[in-house]
């Protein structure tokens, strides 16, 4: 591994992605800036993987004025992010940051909201065509976030692209053995049975999942995470926070105050928006009385549902 | 075959061309996990590459995935991957057994060569000697058996039935699947 690093020429591709940027601010500007010419990834054999930093530094310093957080908790997850509007007059329910991929696996973003747009796309396609339509059943969480890894990863290497300038938190609920019921095995377990793999990530591991994945396509799980501009501060807030066997509930509280400490302006249920892995929300479920059928785990919250959360803060 | 909380599957072991018998030991029942199973009847050819093709698709779901398939995914992965070959299609009919990793509830199932599941809650039969099977399973199967009492009604179903059919027979294997435990007997049968 050390031998080998993948390394972008710097300032050409920077530039690519500042200028990207720049547009998307800035729709009144007759002359749009020419892109320079997208380079050919080269192969350095001593210099640290740029394409990361480079990509990185899109999603967390100068395109997104967002901090998105996540907290993991015993039972569940919090995606809570400010939604920042340019102007007074654009109509804050029409913006959305976090997305529904899968009935159970939500996600959200820090960087360039175009690419997020075909990055959900693409995440909601293939947990279809590569896992629903082949055994019926939607992927583990750590399944789609190696196939969205992996579309991110493309990106840096081909040719005639330019790497995906976002970072995605993504959390989902995944079957399997339940952090509870892992203690009870644990306890139980004699000489000889196999125990179940409880190692982080693991796909035997059931519960509330929680992933960054970054644009060079290396994905990290989390108990608790932030990213976006001021993430550092926001981490460190987390980590102070954060406790094993938190509920969702408390969860929910911690993450309205972290986020209350690394935003300016307003908080109210129109500028946050929160996405919850939590028990199945059966009244989503459109249906009544058919057996078997259990509601969406990944679900948003409604801004009243927001604004109660912050009067109780 | 269902029992309570175990399963069976069980096949003969002819191997032949029309009337002519070429084999009398052409296992169809093919072990997919500690717990799954897959029974394949129909073109011999067709067996065997559908039973390395699950062999491959099962490997690579447990390196990707770190565990082991349950049958009743794994049913849908026999169904999707027959349905891929609709208009030219595997000449088999596949039977799917197991318990399931989580519940340890049994699970059967059968399909078509095109891969439409026929999900049951007693007995799934299949082949050349279908019909007889269907009457021995009807008449022998009762609900709740246990592994022992599964394991002689199946045999018996099974060794019954393809006595009347002279496609089939020339031993057979009998899987008795239990939580913890599989038992796999081999029948000597008639051998004429």
């Amino acid at each position: 591994m050390k031998e080998l690093y993948l390394c972008w020429s710097f300032d050409a591709h920077w530039r690519c992605l500042e200028l990207e940027a720049q547009r998307q601010l800035d729709y009144s500007k007759a002359s749009q800036p020419r892109i320079p010419p997208i380079p050919h990834s080269k192969f350095s054999p001593n210099r640290p993987p740029l394409v990361s930093k480079v990509s990185l530094r899109a999603a967390s310093n100068h395109l997104s004025f967002i901090t998105i957080l996540t907290l993991s908790a015993t039972n569940g997850i919090v995606l809570a992010t400010e939604k920042k509007s340019s102007s007074p007059l654009t109509d804050p329910a029409s913006l959305s940051k976090i997305s529904l991929i899968t009935p159970n696996i939500g996600m959200v973003y820090a960087g360039m909201g175009p690419d997020y747009r075909v990055l959900v796309d693409k995440a909601r396609k293939v947990s279809h065509t590569n896992y629903k339509r082949v055994y019926n059943e939607y992927p583990p969480t750590r399944i789609l976030v190696q196939d969205v890894a992996r579309v991110m990863q493309e990106a840096t290497q081909s040719g005639g692209v330019r790497p995906y300038g976002v970072s995605l938190l993504i959390a989902g609920w995944d079957e399997g053995i339940l952090p509870d019921e892992q203690a009870a095995v644990e306890g139980e377990t004699t000489e000889g049975e196999k125990k179940p793999t409880g190692k982080t990530g693991g796909i035997l591991k059931g519960g509330p999942m929680l992933y960054q994945v970054d644009p060079s396509g290396a994905y990290y799980p989390w108990k608790a995470t932030a990213i976006g501009k001021s993430a550092t501060s926001a981490k460190t807030f987390l980590e102070k926070r954060y406790t094993e066997g938190l509920e969702l509930e408390d969860a929910v509280h911690i993450a309205l105050l972290t986020l209350k400490e690394t935003i300016e302006g307003e908080m109210n249920g129109q500028t946050i928006e929160i996405g919850i892995v939590g028990p199945p929300a059966d009244h989503l479920l459109g249906v009544e009385g058919v057996e078997g059928a259990t509601g969406p785990r990944f679900r948003k919250l409604t801004p009243q549902e927001i604004e109660d959360y912050l009067t109780n803060m | 075959m269902v029992g309570k909380d175990c399963v069976a599957i069980a096949c003969d072991l002819r191997l032949g061309l029309q009337a002519l018998t070429v084999s009398n030991n052409f296992p169809k029942v093919f072990q997919y996990g500690d717990n799954v199973f897959l029974g394949l009847t129909g073109l011999a050819t067709d067996v065997s590459t559908v039973s390395d093709l699950f062999r491959y698709k099962v490997n690579m779901y447990r390196l990707r995935e770190e565990r082991a398939i349950a049958p009743s995914t794994f049913a849908n992965l026999v169904s999707s991957s027959l349905y891929e070959r609709r208009f030219g299609p595997y000449f088999v009919s596949p039977v799917v057994a197991g318990l399931d990793p989580k519940t340890g509830a049994p699970f059967i199932c059968g399909f078509d060569s095109i891969g439409c599941i026929d999900f049951a809650k007693d007995f799934i039969v299949s082949g050349t000697a279908s019909e007889q099977l269907f009457g021995m399973c009807e008449s022998l199967w009762e609900p709740n058996l246990g592994p022992e009492d599964l394991f002689e009604t199946i045999s018996q179903a099974l060794l019954s039935a393809v006595d009347r059919d002279a496609l089939s027979g020339w031993g057979a294997h009998v899987y008795v699947i239990e939580k913890n435990k599989v038992t796999k007997r081999l029948l000597k049968g008639r051998q004429d």
